[in-house]
């Protein structure tokens, strides 16, 4: 993979955790409920692992870049 | 007063007190006597205790007070600190492995440091560095805000009229966090924010699975919450017409999107322009570090959403308090036997300690670096730098209690929100400088000054229904009726006069500087050359 590629898709990868989160009115309603909570809450607490498995992944390709000296 | 709960709360807070000067011996340093000693652990952090460390940071005692609060008092788009901490780590990400090399190859300590490095302006660096002293000033008196608010609710000297005896806990808690970090600097917090977390953890596992069960479950909880929402907004209609009373819901209207957006997207910006969440990450040993860090620090996030429910929680357990801030540590008082809730009274003020102790450091850096160094002492030795930091961290902290024993707690507030929007205006500076050089060391000065001086006029026209003046965050997107956090529109102006004056002072011929980092020094790791475990500070 080549620099750039690989740069390209770390950022494809976190920018879903950074877009997301902006996004109230994807959101912002009360149903579905889960376990009580409305939409709003649980969604956004959703949005904690689903950020954390993103930039978890961009952690390991960039890693792997930095092996063969490709650092950003 | 609850004897138990003291009891416990006392032996928890002596516990840290002793944890707090065993720091110094920890993790053997030959000396102390240097500012990356002392006032960055070493520089050799790895992912574990960084992970404390920068947790400890974010999410301060303040904000596990105030966010809550903002949900008792019924206003959801307080919880714009749970996306706030989603968005911040990408940035971490992408960002501060970049300033972590340039800061090690150079042996920058502050974000000043790098911008008169990068820059080559000291009038840039000195608008950086006092930039950061008047945001984090605010934000430690802050922390003491938070320690006032348990305090109170535990009993202890509230009872006296005597305004000694009232405020001599708080005295004495800084008194013995002052002596701690004077001694320890920054491995104190790194130290302690081990046991600040555990007890954090395990108080917010226990809340929310023991305290909704005993309210009917979250739905129930929600349930009660909408309902005392709606007949509040009933019971005031009129004064809601009239502007004098805000309606409470559980959920941002639909007006309030993009409060809640730029709320959260403008403090994630501000949040690593803060000098306290540079000292953090600049500690660490690697880039990896950082960068794992970013991956594993959300799990913090998931804690405070869970803790700004309880906001929530403590409507349905019909805790009464005029101050919303009491409310979750009433919550606790009510609910909890007497012993877990000294447990939980001891975890939010440690909680406040060890952000107070790596922001008075971080002040004391950049007093020390930017202004003692590069204007009153040039020729200060690394000893004589280290004295200078232990005392000014003394100082600062000094400050901020005077700061809120004498004057109101509501200064101390008002002052945290325009420290995040001044804070956001350094940004073209450190972080468009990460990238590139382009613009023009006079034009980011520029750009500094009006965004500056906008976002206070901004902030100062703001009324609430008790204020006249900084009544809250947000004002209108210019030409419409959308609400958006002050600090991004005045970064807006900010970097639309740094990119239009850059072309401009260009072609006028005004002397741009010399940059002293090279490309490669952002991406130099551990074991590159001119990258050692521990700095030699005598090359520095």
């Amino acid at each position: 993979m080549s620099s750039n590629a690989r740069w390209t898709l770390i950022c494809v990868l976190l920018a879903p955790a950074v877009v997301l989160p902006l996004l109230v009115g994807v959101y912002d309603r009360h149903d579905p409920e889960l376990w009580g909570f409305p939409f709003f809450f649980w969604f956004q607490f959703l949005l904690i692992p689903i950020a954390a498995v993103l930039t978890t992944s961009a952690y390991y390709l960039a890693r792997s870049g930095e092996k063969k000296g490709d650092r950003r | 007063m609850n004897g138990v709960a003291v009891g416990v709360f006392v032996f928890l807070f002596l516990l840290v007190t002793v944890m707090g000067f065993a720091a110094s011996r920890w993790r053997r340093a030959a000396s102390l006597d240097n500012l990356d000693e002392w006032g960055l652990g070493g520089r050799g952090f790895g992912t574990f205790i960084a992970w404390f460390l920068i947790g400890g940071d974010i999410y301060t005692a303040y904000t596990f007070i105030a966010v809550p609060a903002t949900l008792y008092a019924g206003s959801a788009v307080g919880f714009f600190a749970v996306p706030y901490t989603i968005v911040v780590y990408p940035l971490i990400f992408l960002f501060l492995p970049r300033l972590w090399s340039v800061s090690h190859r150079h042996g920058y300590v502050t974000p000043a440091d790098f911008v008169e490095g990068r820059y080559d302006s000291r009038p840039l660096a000195l608008a950086v560095a006092l930039t950061g002293l008047l945001a984090t000033m605010p934000y430690i008196a802050l922390q003491l805000v938070g320690m006032q608010v348990v305090l109170e609710v535990i009993g202890i000297g509230t009872d006296s009229s005597n305004w000694f005896v009232k405020d001599l806990p708080l005295f004495l808690a800084f008194a013995v966090l002052a002596a701690y970090t004077y001694s320890s600097g920054l491995r104190a917090p790194a130290l302690i924010a081990f046991v600040k977390d555990t007890l954090i953890y395990v108080v917010i596992i226990v809340a929310v699975i023991y305290l909704p069960s005993q309210f009917g479950g979250w739905g129930a909880i929600f349930d009660t919450v909408e309902s005392s929402f709606a007949s509040f907004n009933a019971d005031n209609a009129d004064a809601i017409a009239a502007g004098q009373a805000t309606p409470r819901a559980i959920m941002p209207a639909e007006a309030a999107h993009w409060a809640y957006g730029s709320l959260a997207l403008g403090s994630a910006l501000a949040l690593f322009m803060y000098p306290h969440s540079v000292t953090g990450v600049l500690s660490t040993r690697n880039r990896s570090v950082i960068r794992r860090n970013a991956a594993l620090l959300p799990a913090y996030s998931f804690l405070l959403g869970l803790l700004a429910l309880l906001g929530f929680v403590a409507i349905a357990a019909g805790v009464k308090v005029a101050n919303p801030q009491q409310s979750v540590p009433q919550l606790f008082e009510n609910e909890f036997p007497a012993w877990f809730a000294g447990v939980a009274f001891a975890a939010i003020v440690i909680g406040a300690l060890v952000p107070a102790a790596i922001m008075s450091i971080a002040a004391a850096n950049l007093w020390t670096r930017n202004i003692y160094r590069a204007y009153l002492r040039p020729d200060a030795t690394h000893a004589e730098q280290a004295r200078q930091a232990k005392l000014v961290s003394l100082l600062v902290k000094f400050g901020a209690l005077v700061f809120v024993l004498a004057l109101s707690k509501d200064f101390a507030i008002n002052l945290q929100l325009l420290g995040g929007v001044w804070i956001l205006q350094t940004l073209p500076a450190i972080v468009i400088g990460l990238y590139t050089r382009w613009l023009h060391r006079w034009a980011v000065f520029a750009g500094w000054a009006v965004g500056m001086a906008w976002g206070t006029w901004l902030a100062y026209g703001v009324a609430s229904p008790v204020q006249a003046h900084f009544g809250g965050p947000l004002v209108n997107l210019p030409g419409t009726e959308t609400k958006v956090y002050i600090a991004m529109l005045a970064l807006a102006l900010n970097l639309l006069v740094a990119v239009v004056l850059t072309p401009v002072l260009r072609a006028a011929g005004v002397d741009d500087g010399t940059d002293h980092t090279s490309p490669d020094d952002y991406t130099a790791d551990l074991g590159d050359e001119g990258v050692v475990e521990e700095l030699d500070p005598a090359a520095g």
